[in-house]
């Protein structure tokens, strides 16, 4: 298999008269973290949808772990992880049972099960927190546990929708540790943000704007093309023509 | 096979620690089944008679201690004029007018004839119909008690009366609980899962954990049993808690075999749950699917027979009432439970469930959309 973990062609959603994502192209390659940025209601959400299988698109093309988008969706499932901006844990689960449901559902045994679900609650330092509901824990505890489930069968890929709203920089910075060891066990890892800060975490960062991507390198070229010192210039010299509104 | 019980799993767990639910489900029941039946009652009791005595005779004080005597009369009293009675039902003291004229005993004994006024208070129409009838059985019986007094036997040969003598089949007594119980038991079952499967789907809607099921490469036939089950095994446990009450609290003991009963209620359930699955995925929040359930169950009901007589409804209402699965399921608990049916007396109602329970559960199926 070549080392292309995903890759859009003109990727298009419409609903209605309305383009939500407008004829996308770009390629993510295997083991890197891929930055997806925009604005609120740039598009990134429904272009993460369709990549996941959620979503058919109107028009161009999509393969994700060699998959096609319109007809293998359910084999992409098999190989991506997925964590929504919605939390997605059920809180009145513990949390070895919440491991144990999605590990469950996704073919693992009973014995890799009860090893990786030590092993991730080890990784978060939360292992006296096993028999523990779900809703008690604290929202950054939440996210990072989110995060170990949705890599708990070992994806090719993992799609991580804005995942660090509303925690501190402290359990930020500690999220993105995650992030690099998941890549580091060669997990392709595409993220969305509108932290900037984030985005220059990157290996490379496509920038999109009313649904289209307007700029697509690494976050080192980005700033030199736009003779600034920070990607959160970058973002601002292109979100700023944005003629769609927030949502 | 292996996803399906870590669905299962997870499901009974929620259930099971979902404290309001579990309330709902299991005491809720018990409570209702021992309440309502005292209530949902349409036995005509206590129907009041304002009597206008104009003759003050023994044989007026004789109808009237008559008609006192029967248990359907209570609360009567006395007036001297009609238009005093007529304020009693004017007020919604009294139900029915009997108004004995003057010479009422002269005229019964010489003439061998008399009328008497009866007036109805028909806002009620079931009161007023039974009330009248009642009235008048009883003035018939009073009639054939003169006859017998004045016309001795051999004197003359009395005109031959054909004497109508009635047998009430499968409920003797004529108990009311014993039509009614069974009625209800299968009108709280439906209430209960229809509300409880069509919130299920509808719930991961809002809080979000739909996305991430439907992003993993599980079948949806398999999410829609995982679903389905858990309120099957909990509708069947109301269902024996409703047998129970119905038998210790009202001495009721399915004639027909039991066994049957379950056999009939695990493809009722498949149906009804399948309805409120489809509801559920047609649904976006909580409330829209409360406001579908509530349709249907009302609809449901009113159509069942459970309360009224489908024999009596129009074509179309009868036509509704079959494509209702809780009609079948009402028709065969007290075709079971009074009358001892068998499976072959049942069959139309198995073949009509079942062919229900196909339709709504692969529409629910198709339209659970794991992608949009």
């Amino acid at each position: 298999m070549s080392n292309i973990a995903i890759q859009a062609d003109k990727l298009t959603k419409r609903f209605d008269d309305f383009t939500a994502v407008d004829a996308i192209t770009f390629d993510v390659r295997q083991g890197e973290i891929f930055g997806f940025v925009g604005a609120n209601g740039a598009g990134k959400t429904t272009a993460m949808r369709i990549l996941c299988g959620l979503s058919i698109p109107t028009s161009g093309t999509a393969t994700v772990a060699g998959f096609d988008v319109y007809k293998d969706a359910e084999k992409i499932k098999k190989n991506i992880g997925y964590m929504s901006q919605k939390f997605s844990l059920y809180e009145d689960l513990t949390v070895m049972e919440n491991i144990t449901f999605y590990a469950g559902i996704y073919g693992l045994s009973n014995q890799e099960i009860k090893d990786r679900g030590a092993e991730l609650l080890t990784r978060l330092g939360i292992e006296h927190e096993a028999k523990t509901f779900v809703a008690s824990l604290p929202l950054g505890w939440k996210q990072k546990l989110a995060f170990s489930v949705a890599v708990i069968h070992r994806p090719k890929i993992v799609f991580l929708d804005e995942p660090t709203g509303g925690v501190d920089p402290v359990t930020r910075r500690q999220f993105w540790d995650l992030i690099y060891e998941a890549a580091d066990r060669g997990i392709t890892v595409f993220v969305t943000t509108h932290y900037m800060d984030e985005a220059e975490y990157c290996n490379r960062v496509s920038v999109m704007v009313d649904g289209r991507i307007d700029a697509f390198d690494t976050p080192a070229n980005l700033k030199k093309k736009f003779s600034v010192e920070s990607m959160n210039e970058v973002f601002y010299q292109l979100a700023r023509g944005a003629k769609r509104k927030a949502d | 096979m292996r996803t399906l019980r870590f669905l299962l799993q997870k499901e009974f767990r929620q259930i099971l620690r979902s404290r309001s639910l579990l309330i709902s489900i299991i005491l809720g029941p018990v409570i209702q089944l021992t309440l309502l039946p005292l209530a949902a009652n349409f036995e005509v009791k206590k129907i009041a008679v304002a009597v206008v005595d104009h003759d003050h005779s023994t044989y007026s004080n004789k109808l009237i201690a008559k008609i006192y005597a029967s248990k359907y009369f209570s609360g009567g009293t006395y007036h001297s004029s009609y238009e005093a009675a007529n304020k009693m039902i004017e007020q919604n003291k009294a139900d029915i007018i009997l108004e004995i004229p003057q010479g009422f005993e002269r005229n019964l004994v010489r003439e061998g004839h008399e009328e008497v006024y009866v007036a109805v208070n028909a806002i009620n129409g079931t009161k007023a119909g039974v009330g009248s009838g009642y009235l008048g059985a009883i003035v018939a019986d009073f009639n054939q008690d003169v006859r017998l007094q004045w016309n001795q036997p051999g004197h003359f040969s009395e005109a031959p009366t054909i004497d109508v003598v009635n047998a009430n089949w499968y409920n003797p007594f004529m108990s009311y609980f014993l039509f009614m119980v069974p009625g209800l038991i299968v009108s709280l079952l439906t209430g209960i899962g229809a509300f409880s499967a069509s919130l299920n789907i509808v719930k991961e809607k809002e809080i979000g954990t739909i996305e991430q099921i439907n992003v993993t490469p599980i079948k949806k036939h398999h999410f829609i049993l995982g679903k389905l089950i858990p309120y099957w095994v909990l509708s069947m446990f109301v269902f024996t808690i409703g047998m129970l009450v119905s038998r210790f609290a009202y001495g009721i003991v399915p004639v027909g075999n039991i066994g049957l009963l379950y056999g009939f209620l695990s493809a009722y359930l498949i149906t009804l749950l399948g309805a409120g699955l489809l509801i559920s995925t047609y649904s976006d929040t909580q409330q829209q699917a409360v406001s579908l359930a509530f349709f249907f169950v009302l609809v449901f009901n009113m159509i069942s027979g459970v309360f009224t007589s489908i024999d009596s409804m129009p074509d179309w209402g009868k036509a509704l009432s079959y494509l209702s699965p809780m009609s079948h399921f009402a028709a065969v608990m007290r075709m079971v439970v009074l009358k001892g049916s068998t499976f072959h007396d049942i069959q139309p109602h198995f073949i009509a469930i079942i062919i229900l329970g196909i339709v709504f559960n692969t529409w629910a199926v198709l339209n659970y959309r794991k992608t949009t």
